[in-house]
């Protein structure tokens, strides 16, 4: 077994038991510093896979934004220190197992079943292809989930904002 | 050379060089406000107050450490340690010649919006797990302060990648090199007065530094902090102080290139035009510092959302009609 092996095996089970943690503690706070780790190992895994830009767009979107709005609302809402006995949910657990093992049986096999063993090598720089794939073969579906991140973005301003007609007749 | 070898070499020039360039950058910041106010502390104290960063050091080294009852242990010893990893995570992209650089990554500007980010995590949870309502409120408004001056960092940014067609650091200086002029003449003016106010606001410098606000918030996420943990924060701001400057150089002042010297002689040279230009602009940043009162939180954040954030997409719209009508 090579170093590169080793290291792999390594990361996989780290990334297993901070998974793992995320879940179980009952710890809001800790609960998304695992989650940290778990996304940081996966970016690490995957610039294993010398895909830098996927790696780096993990790191950028979900540790950088995701997972610090994520910190931000728990702080604004509630932040109590300590575990919370609210998240310990025992009657649910048949049916998150069942879930859970269901969802990992149907990705292993869609995996299995298109990739097997192939290796994909692929010419060039790999982010560079990367966008010229994206604005080339696929700019259409790329130009349309703008648009659907474009309609959320107004959704969450229309649900957040003052409503100016009701603040005029006290209602709010 | 072996991959391991050269990767220790490289870690432990990093893990050196960045505490030298926080100590030098802490004397410039306290004779800098020391000339600017006339403090005759930081002028004459101590070999004309020159060994004033190592007295500071020393200081928070033989201090005790103080970990308030109520707080949340792991969470709370652990935050410092993202701040100084993501900010010394980012001196790999620094390039001081074309050689002598940890690695040019091909996406390097990337890697630094992208490992920058973490930081802000250290301070949200510094905040939130010391139990104590002045760190929440500080880190509150850090965080808020972070996620809104992320954005024209990244953007502005774009308008450089736009022009160089690169994101590689070495890359976008060498097409300065080629191009004659650096970005901030040739185009990219107002990406630059952009980036600075950002990085200012991102290192939570005054007038930006609502977080901190000794006078109503004691010391923001930081109140908790003693001893050891406090000197990991406080390096940390200068170590991102001269990060970001020397970024800021990199991309929009030219880097390690100055004009008419021989270009077979970079490497001698490349190291000390760039850590000049980087303390020519840090020394901006420390005058800005000492002149100009603090934002209100409601003042710092129309700055961002509705100043900075629509000119640098308009910067990035006229960057690209230029590129294609050029």
């Amino acid at each position: 077994m090579e170093t590169i092996d080793i290291f792999s095996y390594f990361l996989l089970l780290l990334l297993l038991l901070s998974g793992i943690k995320v879940v179980t503690t009952s710890n809001v706070i800790h609960a998304a510093i695992f989650l940290v780790f778990t996304l940081a190992t996966t970016a690490i895994l995957f610039i294993l896979l010398s895909a830098e830009f996927v790696a780096l767009v993990l790191v950028l979107v979900y540790i950088g934004a995701v997972i610090v709005l994520f910190l931000f609302g728990v702080m604004i809402t509630r932040a109590p220190l300590g575990p919370n006995a609210e998240l310990d949910n025992d009657q649910n657990k048949l049916f998150a197992t069942l879930i859970s093992l269901s969802i990992f049986g149907i990705f292993t096999y869609i995996l299995l079943q298109t990739f097997d063993s192939t290796v994909v090598i692929s010419e060039g720089t790999s982010t560079k292809l990367l966008g010229e794939i994206l604005l080339s073969r696929f700019v259409f579906p790329f130009e349309l989930v703008s648009f659907v991140l474009l309609g959320a973005l107004i959704g969450g301003i229309t649900l957040a904002r003052k409503d100016n007609a009701l603040m005029d007749e006290d209602q709010i | 050379m072996s991959f391991s070898s050269e990767l220790l070499i490289k870690v432990l020039v990093v893990l050196a060089t960045a505490p030298v360039m926080a100590l030098g950058l802490t004397l410039l910041e306290v004779k800098g406000s020391a000339w600017m106010q006339r403090r005759p502390g930081p002028l004459h104290v101590g070999l004309r107050g020159f060994i004033f960063p190592l007295a500071t050091a020393a200081k928070y080294f033989q201090k005790e450490t103080i970990i308030p009852k109520d707080v949340d242990e792991p969470v709370f010893k652990w935050a410092p340690a993202w701040v100084i990893a993501a900010v010394v995570g980012l001196f790999t992209i620094i390039p001081l010649s074309p050689t002598l650089i940890v690695r040019d990554l091909e996406l390097g500007v990337f890697f630094l919006l992208a490992i920058s980010s973490i930081s802000t995590i250290g301070v949200l949870t510094a905040g939130w797990s010391s139990a104590n309502k002045f760190s929440l409120m500080g880190g509150l408004r850090a965080a808020g302060q972070l996620i809104a001056y992320e954005l024209p960092l990244i953007l502005s940014v774009v308008g450089v990648v736009i022009q160089a067609e690169t994101m590689s650091t070495v890359g976008i200086v060498e097409k300065q090199i080629e191009f004659g002029f650096p970005f901030v003449i040739a185009g990219q003016g107002i990406a630059f007065i952009i980036f600075m106010i950002a990085a200012t606001a991102e290192m939570m410098r005054t007038p930006f530094d609502m977080p901190i606000g000794e006078s109503e918030l004691t010391m923001g996420f930081m109140t908790e902090y003693s001893g050891i943990r406090f000197l990991i924060f406080y390096i940390s701001e200068y170590i991102n102080l001269f990060v970001m400057c020397a970024i800021a150089s990199t991309l929009f002042l030219g880097g390690y290139h100055i004009p008419l010297l021989p270009t077979e002689w970079v490497n001698f040279y490349g190291p000390l035009v760039l850590i000049g230009k980087t303390f020519t602009l840090a020394f901006l940043l420390i005058a800005v510092r000492w002149s100009f009162p603090r934002f209100r939180e409601d003042q710092l954040q129309t700055l961002a959302w509705k100043v900075l954030i629509p000119l640098s997409l308009l910067n990035i719209m006229v960057t690209a009609i230029m590129k294609v009508v050029f």
